[in-house]
């Protein structure tokens, strides 16, 4: 089966802006959507800073409303706003309730890391310890299973594939992707909704927080918080949203003249397995050479190709041994290195779905011929300065340049990596 | 009674897909039958109910719960326990 996988259509939930276009024109500006939560410090957390979407105003609550999840989690809210975009992006239509026809050739792979737990945390669990379980509606375990997102919007559309959701901490919105071209390359689907979501919820960030990855010295300051490659970053932003792309078997776009954002034309997914300095926390660097490479390879392009990388970089101490796996791996360093950014420097780290999200970012990128600025890394990392040009990291964006070859990653606890190499389709 | 009546009929609104259900129901509908609402929601409609009139509807209380006339009179009564 020689398929080919191409985006058709794409939905976004974020932190700096909820719909495609919202999202668009806030990267395009550097627009950070990070902002102090109040919540966080009457809890005492360390970090009181995070980014969570405002879907308040979303043109879709009347559909969530409809199909009885206006009091879902929402963690499930945003995947399903995100998912309905993406779908209605690529030209489908929205059938009815009681529409006869299931289309069995779409499936759906929506990933989290920690799913429902805001749903789980706030209403099952104190609930049920006062004996009041009778107050929970007979909806509670459709709001709470890992897999509610994915079996919501297969409701509402109506789609026989696979439904399911994947969970691999801060890669499963990438993995979500490369499980759904996997299927796809295979002939077991045309096509598939893929990508992950993420909630705010004190019950997740509190891991974060007390395992002392978060940074703790921007609680009066969140714009300047998130700070990807910078001399002064110490530590990620947490942040909550949802990405979901439409991939799909590139013969079926063309026959029915779909818009086609880009080509995946290479992945590839990974473990470290926690050896060689690597840990559950922190990435075996040839664990994530290898993936890099062997996703170029699976591209069938050489590594010079590559015109930019959207990182994974979190504002951490792992961004320096990122740039340099990245050198390694491709073999190019100070002013041949590729240009690099990182999304988080605007969104914040959203977990389950940052591999979406920033895809999404990259994706648009590609489409509309521009870099968005890395913000808050004027003070780049000496460790990085050494290997790679400055000039390789956008502080303004940059218009009217040709993006051919995009390569993105994410790199999650559990030492897990995976890779996308996009092209871009004329 | 006529109050009782239009609070129940804007709950159970929330819970029909299709709204024009409505323009064609028998004088007493069923709930299940006539409203076509899931039997997995009753459950939902009863807190909404508890809720909105500030009552406990039993278990008993609700098995009997068929029609629109049924969760009124139920209503009605727990609402006399309640002075």
């Amino acid at each position: 089966m020689n398929k080919r996988v191409v985006i058709t259509g794409m939905g976004v939930v974020a932190p700096n802006g909820v719909g495609k276009k919202n999202f668009l024109n806030a990267i395009k500006k550097g627009k950070s959507g990070i902002k102090f939560i109040p919540e966080l410090k009457e809890l005492n957390f360390g970090c009181q800073i995070g980014g969570i979407p405002d879907i308040d105003n979303s043109a879709y609550n009347n559909l969530l409303n409809k199909y009885s999840l206006s009091s879902t989690s929402s963690t499930i809210k945003y995947a399903v706003i995100a998912g309905l975009e993406a779908w209605k992006d690529a030209g489908y239509t929205i059938p009815d309730y009681d529409s006869k026809d299931v289309d069995y050739n779409k499936g759906i792979i929506i990933g989290s890391g920690a799913g429902s737990i805001c749903f789980i945390g706030s209403r099952i669990v104190p609930l049920v310890n006062k004996g009041l379980s009778k107050k929970l509606r007979s909806t509670t375990a459709e709001y709470a299973m890992h897999s509610g997102s994915s079996a919501a919007l297969s409701g509402i559309l109506a789609l026989g594939n696979q439904i399911t959701a994947n969970s691999s901490a801060c890669a499963t919105g990438t993995e979500a992707i490369i499980m759904g071209y996997d299927r796809i390359k295979s002939g077991k689907a045309k096509a598939m909704l893929v990508g992950g979501t993420e909630v705010y919820s004190p019950y997740s960030w509190i891991g974060y927080d007390v395992l002392r990855v978060l940074t703790r010295k921007y609680n009066d300051n969140p714009l300047k918080a998130s700070r990807p490659m910078s001399a002064s970053a110490n530590g990620f932003v947490p942040g909550a949203g949802a990405g979901v792309l439409i991939i799909e078997d590139l013969e079926t776009a063309l026959k029915r003249n779909a818009r086609i954002y880009a080509e995946i034309t290479g992945t590839h997914i990974n473990s470290g397995g926690q050896r060689n300095n690597g840990s559950m926390t922190a990435p075996n660097p040839d664990g994530v050479q290898r993936c890099i490479k062997q996703a170029i390879k699976s591209a069938g392009i050489k590594p010079q190709k590559i015109d930019y990388i959207s990182g994974h970089l979190t504002s951490t101490m792992a961004d320096p041994i990122e740039i340099k796996n990245w050198t390694k791996a491709l073999k190019r360093e100070k002013s041949d290195f590729p240009y690099i950014n990182s999304l988080k420097s605007m969104t914040g780290h959203c977990i389950g779905a940052a591999g979406t999200i920033e895809t999404i970012s990259a994706v648009l990128e590609m489409y509309h011929n521009f870099i968005y600025p890395c913000i808050n890394c004027e003070d780049l990392h000496p460790e990085i300065a050494k290997i790679i040009d400055k000039n390789r990291i956008p502080q303004k964006i940059i218009n009217n340049i040709d993006l051919n070859y995009v390569a993105k990653a994410s790199f999650g606890f559990g030492d897990v990596n995976s890779c996308l190499i996009l092209k871009k389709i004329s | 009674m006529e109050n009782i009546k239009n609070k129940i009929i804007s709950i159970l609104k929330k819970y029909t897909f299709d709204k024009k259900i409505w323009e064609n129901i028998p004088e007493n509908p069923d709930i299940t039958k006539d409203l076509k609402i899931n039997s997995a929601r009753i459950v939902d409609i009863i807190l909404d109910i508890e809720e909105e009139f500030k009552i406990e509807i039993d278990d008993k209380s609700l098995e009997g719960i068929k029609t629109i006339n049924d969760a009124e009179s139920v209503i009605s009564k727990k609402l006399e326990e309640k002075k």
